[in-house]
């Protein structure tokens, strides 16, 4: 309960120093929100800068800001108007984790098994041709396997759209996909590389030794210490896939809420990308509390520590 | 087995997709509150959801809107607009001359901030309103009776162009009053125009359905607005079938674009004018324009076109583009010399600028990242190299900071400017160069210049307003206040099955004038 009560502290004042920082980081950038081509006749301005509070000085802004966050309210965006930013984030980020979720259980429900499968032919073509293959995956950028997967599926096979939203599955398979296939061929190479270092652990030869072999030998004593790595990794890769979901969603027009983050920057819409940032940096403590609590489950190690 | 089922699918959905146009749209729209709206994205959906007093048709021709017929007093100043009987919002209320007039008042308040209103300073008492210096019920906008509404205008103006815009259009104000700024989400937004607001999910799709209380039912019943802010990407979508028009089109070589979509393919001329603007308020552009005169001469603006830009974009040699209404173009004085006979023209008033060998020149040019404007700066700064010798520091900068900087008028020196008009009439370009202007970027300061476009505003009729501004913008150009480059193209991909879809110079589609016809299977 204690342990509990200090993380819950700690990760309140994480977010409050992300918060804090964040704010003063885009108030010191050159430009504001409504800086554009057609630039507003002077009156225009000072009733916009009034409306959102631009009229007052830095820190009286920021408390009322904080103040509003602390209500629940991350305040208007500037760039979308007809919007109050917890809106934007609420019909968006369940689109990104959503999308995330199903990518990484994708690349978990492969990339395991592949790295089993490897791992138990280690040496071998086919071993070294999977790995290459996941290295492969690993080292094409996102940006790229989006467009191809859109040229192969939706432009020439015409099996799915090439972008778009319809909250079916049709237009959230290809981008899980682009978003998994990294994430996949990681998990792949971390799972055979962990495997490899257990199965030649003394205990493992000892049962070997001993006539365990096979399948037992592997799903009863091997694969549990063999996916701690991999239970591990899930955390960064989920934040991954969350906050580095922008490139994606733009190449498909998927509403998720990697987008507002780049938009939000350049188009110095502050409410926005702090309201952002306050939601991912709560959801990455989440899970990452998440994940913890898996490993200690999983691994009698870590309860004393 | 998966294929055939996927495959039945698309045919079971296929009748329900020809009853919906899919247009690409660009970014995300800022708003869909009309006296709001201040681009491109929003002004799209707007033209469905609303009608203005004056509307324009599919080939940009204006056309009756709630207004039926008008008429307008012999000074020009005073325009009596006769609505049409039975109007009403897509609620079914009655929307009467009293709803208009007060919609024109909220456009005009402060609060509202409404970034086309300036445009309307033409109106009595707009500009005094907007500054809060009078009170929204003085404006010069009234309603004799519920049938008719008087617009009076303190100057002249191309009124009825101006009436297209969003910020003339009605807003529901029941409807803002109980709702404020929600109340132009689905279930809330009351319009008047041939579509009504279906669906909104930010950031994905704007979806409209045919307005049954409209006067003349639209010939397709659903529109959805796609938000496609990567141009690549809406490409991918046109040629899928996921789209049937795109809002633009990626940079590419025309003649495979060309080979590969034919008449699906839709360039035409835009109203909108590319340049690059010298800073006239420091060294070394101010007092020089002999300087100024050299670095225009030097730039080959039909190379720029056929090599840079690529689209077929007009070489510009003057700030208002061809075609704009109710004004003849008009041209730099060397406009008709060939490419040599201008760069020995530019090198001699380079000389008489005073730079040679022993006083040579460095100059700055910034524009805003983006690979266009890259690419087009470094074929400047190689022409200006080559022809004139002068040394070019390029510099690009992120939007704002640009936007900032090139407002500021302190550090810049030659610098990517330009503008699309937001209405078809030629002071929207020129009244950019008046004195005191926000967006007088190159700071240009011409009492002669002022004195001209004061006098066009006070021009008793249209032919001579026109010939004040030509006077205006001739004195612009001999002044080198920027270099004019190209006029704008609109670029769009519109599929085969999409009939009406007219070229116009503000590449305005009102979707009540399109036809959607079946997939050919």
């Amino acid at each position: 309960m204690k342990v509990w009560a200090s993380r819950i502290l700690e990760a309140v004042l994480t977010l409050w120093l992300l918060a804090t920082l964040c704010f003063f980081l885009l108030r010191s950038a050159p430009g504001g929100p409504f800086d554009n081509e057609k630039t507003a006749p002077p009156e225009v301005q000072a009733a916009l800068n009034e409306q959102y509070r631009l009229d007052q000085p830095l820190l009286s802004q920021y408390t009322a800001w904080l103040g509003d966050v602390l209500r629940g309210d991350l305040g208007p965006s500037f760039q979308y108007t007809d919007y109050r930013v917890t809106e934007l984030i609420a019909s968006s980020f369940p689109v990104t984790l959503i999308n995330g979720s199903a990518a990484l259980l994708l690349s978990l429900l492969i990339g395991v098994p592949l790295g089993i499968w490897a791992a138990m032919r280690s040496g071998s073509t086919l071993d070294r041709a999977l790995m290459f293959t996941a290295g492969l995956g690993l080292s094409i950028p996102k940006f790229v396997i989006a467009p191809i997967l859109i040229l192969i599926f939706a432009v020439t096979l015409k099996w799915l759209p090439a972008g778009g939203w319809n909250n079916d599955w049709q237009s959230a398979l290809l981008p899980i996909i682009s978003l998994s296939l990294p994430n996949l061929a990681y998990c792949a190479r971390l799972t055979r590389a962990s495997l490899l270092e257990v199965l030649s652990a003394d205990y493992l030869r000892a049962a070997k030794g001993r006539g365990f072999s096979g399948a037992r030998l592997l799903f009863r004593h091997a694969l549990k210490p063999a996916l701690l790595p991999v239970v591990a990794w899930l955390s960064p890769a989920l934040i991954n896939v969350v906050s580095g979901s922008a490139v994606v969603e733009q190449v498909f027009g998927i509403p998720g809420i990697g987008r507002y983050f780049v938009q939000g920057a350049l188009n110095r819409d502050y409410t926005l990308v702090l309201g952002v940032v306050l939601c991912i940096g709560t959801a990455i403590v989440i899970i990452n509390a998440l994940v913890d609590t898996l490993r200690v489950r999983m691994d009698p190690r870590l309860r004393d520590s | 087995m998966r294929t055939a089922l996927l495959f039945s699918f698309l045919l079971i959905c296929m009748p329900a997709k020809a009853q919906t146009l899919e247009r690409g749209n660009g970014p995300e729209p800022s708003t869909l509150d009309a006296h709001k709206c201040p681009e491109v994205a929003c002004g799209n959906i707007l033209r469905d959801l609303y009608e203005g007093l004056v509307a324009k048709d599919g080939k940009g021709n204006l056309i009756p809107g709630m207004a039926e017929r008008w008429d307008v007093s012999s000074d020009g100043r005073t325009w009596t607009f006769h609505l049409r009987k039975e109007l009403k919002w897509s609620n079914g209320e009655p929307l009467t001359a009293d709803d208009i007039v007060r919609s024109f008042q909220r456009a005009f308040t402060p609060m509202t901030a409404s970034p086309l209103a300036e445009h309307f300073e033409a109106l009595v008492n707009a500009a005094e309103i907007m500054r809060g210096e009078k009170p929204p019920s003085s404006l010069g906008v009234t309603s004799p009776d519920r049938q008719t509404v008087v617009i009076r205008l303190k100057r002249s103006a191309a009124l009825l162009q101006l009436l297209t815009l969003p910020t003339a259009y009605p807003v529901y104000l029941p409807g803002v009053e109980k709702f404020s700024a929600q109340h132009t989400r689905p279930g809330n937004l009351v319009s008047n125009g041939a579509y009504r607001l279906k669906s909104w999910t930010p950031q994905s799709f704007v979806m409209l359905e045919r307005n049954p209380l409209f006067r003349e039912q639209a010939g397709i019943p659903n529109v959805r607005y796609h938000v496609t802010e990567d141009a690549s990407s809406e490409l991918k979508r046109f040629e899928s079938g996921g789209l049937h028009i795109t809002e633009t089109l990626p940079p590419q070589p025309l003649a495979a674009l060309k080979k590969k979509f034919g008449s699906q393919l839709r360039i035409s001329p835009y109203l909108g004018s590319f340049w690059l603007g010298f800073n006239l308020t420091q060294p070394p552009l101010k007092n020089n324009r002999a300087l100024r005169e050299a670095l225009s001469l030097a730039v080959d603006r039909d190379k720029l076109t056929r090599y840079i830009t690529g689209f077929g974009e007009q070489p510009a040699y003057a700030l208002v583009p061809p075609g704009t209404a109710d004004y003849s173009p008009v041209a730099l004085k060397w406009s008709k010399l060939s490419q040599a006979q201008r760069e020995d023209l530019a090198r001699k008033k380079l000389h008489e600028a005073g730079v040679d060998k022993n006083n040579p020149l460095e100059i700055e040019l910034r524009y805003n990242t983006s690979t266009p404007h890259r690419r087009l700066s470094l074929a400047v700064a190689a022409m200006w190299r080559d022809t004139l010798g002068i040394k070019v520091r390029l510099r690009n900068e992120e939007w704002k900071v640009f936007v900032n900087n090139r407002k500021q008028k302190t550090i810049t020196q030659v610098f990517r400017g330009g503008w699309i008009a937001d209405v078809n009439d030629a002071r929207n370009f020129l009244s950019n160069f008046q004195s005191g202007n926000v967006v007088n970027w190159s700071g240009l300061d011409s009492p002669h210049y002022d004195n001209l476009m004061t006098q066009a505003d006070q021009a008793g009729d249209t032919v001579q307003r026109s010939k004040l501004m030509q006077q205006a913008e001739i004195r612009l150009l001999s002044e080198h206040a920027v270099i004019p480059v190209y006029f704008y193209v609109s670029k769009h991909l519109v599929s085969s099955n999409v009939k009406g879809f007219d070229a116009n110079l503000l590449d305005h589609h009102p979707s009540r004038f399109l036809r959607l016809e079946e997939a050919k299977q």
